[in-house]
């Protein structure tokens, strides 16, 4: 346990946030490309083509997408058999997303919440944001990086409806958000929705739905066919990418679950931005770290 | 809906001829403003080192490097613009600013001055800030240093776009639009949905 390496876990948040800020998901460049081939209306086909661009200049200049390089959200993933130390890992996160900030150098967005004095690093109290979460029969640490942008952060919404108000309280809900947003959050984006848990739960399974691989569907039957309502009925508003008009409005919804209390039904929604940014890494016991999405 | 390609700076002839739905690329100079800018030219009334009439201004957050006295591109991307509503009307009346450049469109009353002076609201694509940076020849003058990341930016820029004209200067908004439509939508949407 003594033995490991600490500065593998830093370095790969490090690479992590410079990886989801330049290179996009394969799930998410053949999901705009699908939206560009359903999408009928002249506007937002032009739309999408400027995307297209953007990607292409990002891969080749290995440059950022997007100038908005968000606050830092580390998903992190611990192995029953991985030795670790978990403070240690916390504070390498830290430093790496800092490193990324400063080294690339891209944009700092963290800010004093009164003073708004900018440290210029991406970090500061409270962040990046981890969540912690521990998986039986495994000896890898998986790290799920997610920049999160503030035209779609801000767009965020929470509300604790009661058992009476039943599921289609929650579907209108999350409609009624997505209307609300109009153009801010970048559509055609995925649309994360969290039910159950708590307040605070609520909001966090919402966003683990944004970092699903797009159009992966919920593993439970009935969840599954509410996401697929629930596209169906944004993209029927006629929104359209970057709120203009067109037949493509979301790229996907994702629904996460948890049980909740007895008098609640709370629901959350948190919205990526189309260039749905995201990194993954998978630190094994000798060191040995693989990149994916 | 046309193509149109301009070159700074536009006439309100230029102007008058774009269409909700029309799309714009162009050459020439484009000034970069935000909220801080536009609180010290207006609120805090300090005049512009440059003249702004004719050009176009895009609502930016720019990522830029000095090296020496120059300044270099790192990443230019855009701002919401409706933050920045209040302020519009006075940017096209008193300086002459004849298209605003953002993402998520502004309000009445910048649609108004639009309407009344012959200026335009330019829809670029949120997010692809790589493809902007890339149309940007060069950062010519970063004015008013001390306000950076927020001060005024002139840049040079070549075949800049697609940019969809949202707002025109016949009254025409294409948000508007198209939540009034989504709107009219809305009761069928929710009686499929099984909500009504």
């Amino acid at each position: 346990m003594g033995d490991f390496d600490y500065n593998i876990v830093q370095e790969a948040a490090k690479q992590l946030y410079i990886r989801a800020l330049t290179n996009l998901p394969p799930d998410v460049r053949q999901a705009l490309k699908r939206a560009y081939e359903r999408e009928t209306q002249p506007t937002a086909k032009e739309v999408f083509k400027a995307m297209f661009k953007a990607i292409d200049i990002a891969d080749q200049k290995n440059t950022l997408v997007c100038q908005d390089t968000g606050l830092p959200i580390y998903i992190v993933k611990v192995g029953s058999d991985f030795a670790w130390n978990g403070a240690k890992i916390k504070k390498c996160l830290s430093e790496g997303a800092a490193a990324a900030t400063l080294d690339f150098p891209f944009r700092g967005s963290s800010t004093h919440i009164l003073t708004r004095l900018n440290p210029q690093n991406s970090v500061g109290r409270g962040l990046p944001v981890v969540y912690w979460d521990f998986v039986e029969g495994s000896d890898t640490l998986d790290i799920l990086m997610i920049p999160k942008g503030s035209g779609s952060e801000n767009m965020s919404t929470m509300k604790m409806f009661i058992p009476a108000d039943g599921k289609n309280a929650l579907k209108k809900f999350v409609l009624d958000t997505y209307i609300a947003s109009g153009s801010n959050p970048c559509p055609p984006g995925i649309i994360g929705v969290g039910i159950g848990g708590t307040a605070d739960l609520v909001m966090r399974l919402a966003k683990e739905a944004i970092a699903r691989p797009v159009g992966q569907r919920s593993e439970d039957p009935e969840i599954a066919k509410m996401e697929e309502e629930l596209e169906e009925a944004i993209n029927a508003t006629g929104i359209g990418p970057m709120g203009l008009g067109g037949d493509i409005s979301t790229l996907a919804v994702h629904i996460e679950w948890a049980y909740t209390h007895i008098t609640q039904n709370p629901v959350a929604v948190n919205t990526q931005c189309w260039p749905a940014r995201r990194a993954r890494a998978t630190i094994h016991p000798d060191g040995k770290v693989e990149y994916g999405f | 809906m046309a193509t149109y390609h301009l070159q700074t700076p536009f006439s309100e002839q230029d102007m008058r001829q774009l269409k909700i739905g029309d799309i714009v690329f162009f050459d020439g100079t484009l000034f970069g403003i935000r909220d801080l800018t536009q609180i010290y030219m207006f609120d805090q009334q300090h005049e512009p080192p440059v003249s702004l009439a004719g050009f176009p201004i895009i609502h930016t957050a720019p990522s830029l490097r000095k090296v020496g006295d120059k300044w270099e591109k790192i990443c230019v991307g855009t701002t919401t613009s409706g933050r920045m509503d209040r302020f519009t009307p006075a940017l096209i009346e008193k300086y002459g600013v004849r298209a605003v450049i953002g993402k998520g469109g502004q309000y009445q009353q910048s649609l108004d001055a639009m309407q009344k002076f012959g200026a335009v609201y330019l829809a670029i694509v949120g997010g692809a800030a790589s493809l902007e940076t890339e149309q940007i020849e060069e950062v010519e003058e970063v004015y008013w240093e001390h306000l950076h990341p927020e001060a005024l930016y002139k840049f040079r820029v070549k075949d800049f776009g697609p940019l969809t004209v949202a707002m025109d200067s016949h009254g025409g908004h294409r948000y508007f639009e198209i939540k009034a439509e989504a709107e009219r939508r809305l009761p069928g949407i929710y009686q499929k949905l099984g909500v009504a």
